[in-house]
């Protein structure tokens, strides 16, 4: 039955977190967690010192290197000029205004969305922002979590909160199980493909249903990271006995009696029988295939089994521009079968696909094989402690011997901020969030797919149905 | 940030849908430690056939002599999509656009022109494709008139809403962050409540 006082998560989150609403304002929240980084924090850290404000928690924030930094080399100045200059920006702020950094060959370093979770810095429950708009990844866990500009990176550091308009609440159901081989990868690209690239501007989305709940950590991560690529303000995903385990004995995860007390708590996050959202979209697990991106936003995703569309497939004229560009971008043709496209590039990395069991399930497909002549293909592991595991379990050298790279941690190409980025034409099947125009480098051509897909691509050198 | 009131300009149609903040500002540009010099590399892929920025696209609008000048940015949905960099706010603004018309902008990137005073300007499609057919000429200047809520030129008036406080706070140039420094005391009840875990 629905009650008036049924809520959903989104709704207990933002009460828990209102530190004022008052009319004529935009509602005020507390902030838990701020992670930071190099590119999007410099700013912010001199107008703090320009007008002489203090860094209220300092003990709340953390900064890690990532956007900027070699894949090659644990040396700053490997960086380049600029981003070296950004990096030690970020030694000296973070040890000016007392900020715990896990810097350059520091066993915590890594991508600032896979370092978060993995040392249990992530909590159910907490509103998490981040410079970065993956900080979504977060909201796997339950908490809250956004990508924010530089202007409230100063406001958070200063005060500890945020203004936010009320969002809507979106649920997203996905029900059943989903075929052998899919993987979460192609159930959020299958859902970002129903939606459009703007389906869910103004929403926070819920994840919820059979396929979502059975889903490990690391590919819950994997949904929510990508819920900002159809404009979603936050992706969550209630916390359950997955989450818990999962957290249990993390490094920054609280311990005793306080834990005791946050699972407690963490249990009455679900949303409410009952509760009203503003929209809801189902789908079906078992009609979810493997997808590729044919387009140059992620909403331009298809079946691995079909064929790149036309723009007369479209009725909206504004969709049917965009295909017209993005198939001259992409350099591809109207009705070519998906598993026909070569590749040149491959890149298994990015806070979407980089963890540990991304990296098992791209190694077992690997195992044995070649990577096709003509393809450069590099895997980048989300943190230290991922590059550790996989080492350790041999990951690393199942790739080697199969013909990858095997670099250090960093989101290189998946936005090709430092020299891991690709020439005009190159094309590329890469675990990534973004295939944007230019995104991995000027001119050079993204298709978004899971590691497993990137994995079987390398080794034909084009797309290839691993389920078929 | 400098007050905003009323505003009036040339407006240059970009009639692109989702563009990114990606293609707003490419990567390259991301590794200053100070908030100018974006300007130069705003849309740089589209702006400038080589990659030093000394070549300029002539096919690309912002490079014809009809719209220069302009000061106001008409556009398609999703505008400002993609990564949470403030730096394609700030290069648009020092490029010199005061004011972004579209159907929907990309919520990090709306809040982030916000705080910067750059105003973003919701019209509906019809209103938005009007615009574009009146503005492709090179002689359509807008009057962006934030007391009022309105958009006008000679012939044509739109009215467009913002949130009551983001409209202070263009119209005031309030520094956000002061604002809330003064609001310590509810700041410090709130984290007194605060449970052990959190």
């Amino acid at each position: 039955m629905a009650t008036t006082s049924a809520k959903t998560m989104y709704e207990k989150l933002w009460q828990q977190h209102l530190v004022e609403e008052k009319a004529g304002e935009t509602p005020l929240l507390y902030v838990d967690r701020h992670l930071i980084h190099e590119v999007t924090s410099p700013q912010a850290f001199a107008n703090l010192k320009y007008h002489g404000r203090k860094l209220r928690h300092p003990e709340r924030t953390i900064a890690t290197m990532d956007h900027n930094i070699s894949t090659r080399s644990i040396e700053i100045n490997a960086a380049g000029e600029g981003a070296a200059n950004q990096l030690r920006t970020l030694e000296k702020n973070c040890k000016e205004f007392g900020i715990t950094l896990f810097g350059m060959g520091h066993k915590n370093q890594g991508i600032v969305h896979v370092m978060g979770p993995e040392l249990g810095l992530t909590l159910p429950g907490t509103i998490i922002v981040c410079g970065d708009s993956h900080t979504a990844t977060h909201g796997a866990f339950g908490a809250l979590a956004f990508g924010i500009g530089t202007s409230e990176v100063e406001h958070v550091f200063a005060t500890q909160t945020l203004r936010q308009t009320k969002a809507k609440t979106m649920k997203i159901e996905v029900n059943g199980k989903v075929g052998k081989g899919i993987s979460a990868k192609d159930i959020i690209l299958a859902i970002i493909g129903k939606t459009g690239s703007a389906g869910a501007t103004g929403y926070v989305v819920e994840y919820c249903g059979d396929a979502i709940t059975a889903l490990s950590m690391e590919e819950r991560m994997t949904v929510c990271n990508m819920s900002v690529e159809f404009g979603a303000k936050a992706g969550l995903i209630a916390p359950d006995q997955t989450t818990f385990d999962y957290l249990q004995d993390k490094e920054y995860s609280p311990k005793g009696d306080v834990w005791k007390q946050a699972v407690a708590d963490w249990k009455n996050l679900k949303t409410d029988d009952g509760a009203q959202f503003d929209h809801v979209l189902t789908l079906d697990a078992k009609d979810i295939k493997a997808q590729v991106t044919w387009g140059t936003t992620p909403g331009q995703v298809t079946a691995i089994d079909s064929t790149v569309p036309s723009p007369d497939d479209f009725t909206d004229p504004v969709e049917k521009e965009s295909c017209i560009k993005a198939l001259a971008y992409m350099g591809l043709t109207a009705g070519t079968k998906i598993t026909d496209i070569k590749v040149n590039n491959v890149f298994i990395g990015s806070c979407t696909n980089s963890r540990i069991e991304d990296l098992r399930a791209a190694a077992e497909i690997a195992k044995g094989k070649k990577v096709s002549e003509g393809v450069t293909a590099i895997v980048v592991p989300g943190s230290y402690r991922v590059k550790e595991q996989a080492e350790a379990e041999g990951l690393a050298y199942i790739f080697t011997a199969a013909g990858f790279e095997w670099r250090l941690p960093g989101c290189s190409m998946c936005l090709g901020m430092n020299d891991d980025r690709l020439l005009p034409g190159d094309r590329c099947a890469s675990t990534s969030n973004r295939n944007f125009e230019g995104r991995q480098g000027r001119g050079s051509r993204t298709h978004l797919v899971s590691p497993e897909m990137a994995v079987a691509t390398a080794i034909a050198g084009h797309f290839v149905d691993i389920n078929a | 940030m400098e007050k905003f009131t009323t505003h009036q300009g040339l407006v240059v149609p970009l009639d692109i849908a989702n563009v990114d903040t990606d293609q707003i500002i490419p990567k390259q540009f991301l590794q200053k430690t100070e908030r100018v010099g974006f300007g130069q590399h705003l849309f740089h892929d589209s702006r400038y056939l080589d990659n030093d920025g000394k070549q300029e696209n002539p096919e690309f609008i912002l490079n014809s002599p009809t719209f220069k000048g302009a000061s106001i940015l008409l556009t398609r949905e999703n505008f400002g999509c993609g990564s949470s960099r403030e730096h394609a706010p700030w290069a648009l603004q020092e490029f010199g656009f005061k004011a972004i018309i579209a159907p929907s902008f990309a919520d990090i990137f709306y809040a982030n022109c916000i705080n910067i005073g750059v105003v973003p300007i919701r019209l509906t499609d019809n209103e938005v494709n009007e615009l574009f057919k009146h503005s492709s000429n090179g002689k359509l200047r807008l009057t962006v008139d934030l007391i009022n809520n309105k958009v006008t030129s000679e012939n044509l008036s739109y009215n467009f809403k913002l949130d009551d406080f983001h409209q202070y706070c263009l119209e005031q140039g309030v520094d956000s962050v002061g604002w809330t420094l003064n609001k310590l005391d509810k700041i410090e009840e709130f984290e007194a409540k605060m449970p052990a875990w959190q």
